[in-house]
Formats: structure tokens, C-alpha cells, sequence
């Protein structure tokens, strides 16, 4: 019962999430100040993480094939992009901004409730899930795929610097294996997944962080619950949109 | 002038007001007064619209605001300033922000209007040259003062205070009590004031009513609570047994 609940209150609060605004202005401003929140305040983690991935992926992909030994070395630059671009980029960008964003999200709404700044707020008359919520998810689906973008690009970079200083490929095999077979329709389905991971990265918070009751303890628990079930959302549609979409 | 007619509210199994009505006069102090768990905040929260109630009505000067729908009820909610037990201000904003807030989201006012407006409320509540500090630096007064210039920035008709002393040494709580007798008198607006500090009801109640368990148990004025020698409302204003015996000496 609780689980339709949850359904029933998650679905609302996104139909008023998007509701008209009262003065457009301030929910531009509020936009851009969650889109700097959001977007600035992650370069720096997303940019270490990712360029990371993409050594480690090259370092060990190439460890493997070193071993098989039937597989030329510029097909690198191919598994690397590849990885990147379909799997590796979104998920992990996705799952680390669910930590990041999605657990501050859930704390600050969850504080605001909690010091009654959201009723201070419908008291005047404002509709709190337009104005705090709406913004929140219309900057997450703005700002997340240009992290994703990001983190692509230092992961291909990550792979190279990986690869070379680890002598397992030379810099012209891999921008060969980069450029090989390259497809059009990656792209898309990684940005189709960058958007729908966006939503569920600021809605769930959301949704936790503003209906929070009792007190400081509660404001934990929720940011916790929003951190693991944007987790587990992002997993699940990834499968989902992998299948439909990659699927023959 | 705000008036309630049998207003009900359960959670769960829990009866919380059980048929409250009352008339909350214009230019007035009225004080909702009871123990924790009588329905104080309920009531209040009722009023404003945060809770919904289960039977009963509210209406502001004539207007049923239970009746309205949310767009219907933004009317009624800009003409409300209400001050919060903590301030509620806007932890992310600076003072002038916070008092500036509402004059952004529902005037058409220049920034030079808007910054002027702000700083005669702030004036009329002594805050001024705090305009840059942040909540976080201010005291537990300083904030309520704040919540008070934030509450009047649209001249509002009805001011609505939830515990206003609550934290407050007694000094700073009579400081607060006058600022906001002053400003229901200037503004003549209708305020309602949520508290169970019995200064308050001493010094600011033009009309107190007394919530027990959820009915309206009394109601009346500052001279004629004095006047009261036994029950539910004795027991609550001389809590202590010193007090008791204090007043029934005076009385002899």
C-alpha cells in the first residue's frame, strides 16, 4: 500500500513540478542556480572518476587480449570508445552523481521541510513543488548529459594515457581504433539514457527530500532511501533502455 | 476579521480538534492559548491552509478560504504574513533576500522600490544594516525580527505568529510581544498568535481563546483570565503550585 502511495505521490508532485510558474524569471534564476549547483559542483569528481575508467578500461582490456593474443591492439581505442559512450560514461556519471546530487538534493528539501521554509513558502502563496522541485529536474536534464559529454571525452583520454604509458598500444593504433566503425546510434541511445537518468537522479530525491516528516534523524534516513532507490532505478532502466534500444 | 466554525481534524485514529469556532478580530492581538497536544498548532496550521480540515470552515473578512481551490486560495495567501516558531527564513539567501522574496515572486516592482520597501521593514522591526548577513549569523531574536519584516513586506491583513518566544529569553520575548502588538495597531491587521507564554497573554491579549484537548474550552480577554479562580484554565496559567497559592493570597 505504501508502494502506490509512494507511486501515486512521486506522480503528482511531478505533474505540479511542471505546472505554470508564477513569475518565469525567478524560475529561471532558481534554474540556473541548481544547474551551477548541480553542474559546477560535480566537474571535479566526474573529470578524476572518468579519466580514471577509461585507463583502467584500457590497461585491463588490453592485459586480456595481450593474453589471447588474436586480436590486434588497435581495436583498443574501439572498446574504449565503445564502453565509454554505451555503458561506462552514463552509469558510472549516473550513479555517482545519484550519490552527490541526489543525496544533497534530498537534504536540503528535507531540511527545508523540516525548518518549515516550504510552508513559509506555500504561505505565500508559492507552489513549492513548481518552484523547488521543477528546477531541480528541468537542471539536472540540462547539465548531466554535458557531464556524461565530459566524462566521454577524459574517459577516451584517461584510455589512451593508460595504454601508452603502459606500452600496450602505440597513439596511432589507438586513434585508428577510435575512429573504426564508429556509430551514429551509439550516441543517441547515450544521450536518450543521459536524460532519463537525469530525471530519475533529481526527481527521487525530490520526491524523498520534500516529504520528509519529524526531525533530523528522518532527513538521514531519507537522503539514504533516495540514494539507494535512484541506485536501483538507474540500473533498471539502463536494462531496460539497452534492451529495447541495442536488443536485435 | 478571520472567523472558524467547527473545525474538525483527525490523524488516523486520533482526534486532534473536535469542533473548534471562534471569531479572530481586526486590529486585535488574539492569542490561541492550551497545553502541548491541544490543538494549538493544528488550529493555526488549519487557518493558513497547511492542514486540511475534516469538517468546519475558515473565512478571511466573509470569503471561505476552505472552499477555495489552490489557485482561488493565492489571493487569500498573499494578503497572510505569518512568522514562524524557528523564522523559516531561507537559509540560502541573505536577509535582504529572504524579506525581498516576496515582492520578487509577486510584484512588479523595481529593484530600487523593492530594496527601499525592505529596508523600512526592516527599520520598523530595528534590523537595519543586517541586510547582508545570512540566517546563519544571526540570533534567535534577530531571526524572529527578520520573520516579522519578511511576514509585513506585502502589508499583509492578517499576520499569523506561531510561537513567537519559543527559545527567547523573557527580555527579547517582550521585545517581540510590542514589536508585533505595534504592528497589528499600525497595520490594523488581524493576528493571531499561537503561544503558552503567559507574558504574552498578560501583555499582548485583546482576545485569548484557551484550546483543551481539542474543544474550546474558554474565551475572553487579558482582565477576565484574571479573574478566573479554578479548572482547566486556572491549572494552566498557575501551573505551579507556588503561583496557585500566590493568586488565591492575592485574592484575599
Amino acid at each position: 500500500m505504501k508502494f502506490l502511495d509512494d507511486i501515486g505521490g512521486y506522480l503528482i508532485m511531478i505533474r505540479h513540478a511542471f505546472s505554470r510558474p508564477e513569475k518565469t524569471a525567478m524560475y529561471s534564476k532558481e534554474t540556473f542556480r541548481q544547474m551551477v549547483d548541480i553542474g559546477i559542483g560535480s566537474l571535479s569528481i566526474v573529470a578524476i572518476i572518468s579519466t580514471f575508467i577509461g585507463a583502467v578500461t584500457a590497461v585491463q582490456f588490453s592485459y586480456q587480449l595481450k593474453s589471447i593474443g588474436l586480436v590486434p591492439m588497435w581495436w583498443m581505442g574501439s572498446i574504449v570508445r565503445k564502453g565509454l559512450i554505451l555503458e561506462l560514461a552514463p552509469t558510472i556519471t549516473s550513479l555517482l552523481l545519484a550519490g552527490k546530487v541526489g543525496s544533497n538534493i534530498a537534504t536540503e528539501l528535507g531540511s527545508m521541510r523540516i525548518s518549515e521554509q516550504i510552508d513559509a513558502y506555500e504561505i505565500m502563496g508559492v507552489n513549492t513543488r513548481s518552484y523547488l522541485v521543477g528546477p531541480k529536474i528541468l537542471a539536472a536534464v540540462v547539465v548531466v548529459p554535458m557531464l556524461i559529454v565530459m566524462a566521454v571525452a577524459l574517459g577516451i583520454l584517461g584510455g589512451w594515457a593508460g595504454g601508452v604509458l603502459g606500452h600496450f598500444f602505440t597513439t596511432a593504433e589507438y586513434v585508428r581504433g577510435l575512429q573504426d566503425n564508429m556509430k551514429n546510434w551509439d550516441v543517441t541511445v547515450m544521450f536518450i539514457k543521459c536524460v532519463f537518468f537525469a530525471f530519475i537522479i533529481a526527481s527521487i530525491p525530490c520526491y524523498k527530500g520534500y516529504n520528509v516528516s519529524g526531525g533530523a534523524l528522518e532527513i538521514g534516513r531519507a537522503s539514504t532511501q533516495a540514494v539507494v532507490l535512484t541506485s536501483i532505478m538507474l540500473v533498471i532502466v539502463n536494462f531496460f533502455i539497452a534492451f529495447f534500444l541495442l536488443g536485435e | 476579521m478571520i472567523e472558524i466554525k467547527n473545525i474538525k481534524k483527525s490523524f488516523g485514529e486520533q482526534q486532534v480538534l473536535k469542533g473548534i469556532s471562534a471569531v479572530f478580530k481586526e486590529g486585535k492581538c488574539n492569542l490561541i492559548i492550551g497545553k502541548s497536544g491541544s490543538g494549538k498548532t493544528v488550529t493555526l496550521k488549519t487557518m493558513v491552509g497547511l492542514v486540511e480540515p475534516d469538517e468546519g470552515e475558515v473565512v478571511y473578512d466573509g470569503r471561505s478560504f476552505t472552499k477555495m481551490n489552490f489557485k482561488e486560495r493565492k489571493f487569500i495567501r498573499r494578503e497572510i504574513g505569518m512568522l514562524f516558531q524557528g523564522g523559516a527564513l531561507f537559509d540560502s539567501m541573505t536577509v535582504e533576500d529572504n524579506i525581498r522574496f516576496p515582492l520578487d515572486m509577486f510584484t512588479g516592482m523595481t529593484l530600487a522600490e523593492k530594496t527601499e520597501q525592505v529596508n523600512i521593514c526592516l527599520k520598523r522591526v530595528n534590523m537595519v544594516n543586517t541586510n547582508k548577513k545570512y540566517p546563519g549569523e544571526l540570533s534567535g531574536g534577530m531571526k524572529k525580527r527578520v520573520g516579522i519584516a519578511r511576514a509585513i513586506v506585502l502589508n499583509p491583513k492578517y499576520l499569523f505568529c506561531d510561537e513567537p518566544n519559543s527559545g527567547l529569553d523573557p527580555k527579547t520575548s517582550l521585545v517581540i510581544d510590542e514589536l508585533i502588538q505595534h504592528i497589528t495597531e499600525e497595520y490594523q491587521m488581524t493576528t493571531v498568535i499561537n503561544t503558552h507564554d503567559m507574558n504574552s497573554v498578560m501583555g499582548i491579549g485583546d482576545h485569548v481563546v484557551f484550546l483543551h484537548e481539542g474543544y474550546k474550552y474558554w474565551e475572553g480577554n487579558r482582565e477576565e483570565i484574571m479573574q478566573i479562580t479554578e479548572g482547566e484554565l486556572f491549572d494552566f496559567i498557575f501551573a505551579s503550585d507556588f503561583l496557585k497559592n500566590l493568586r488565591r493570597n492575592a485574592k484575599v
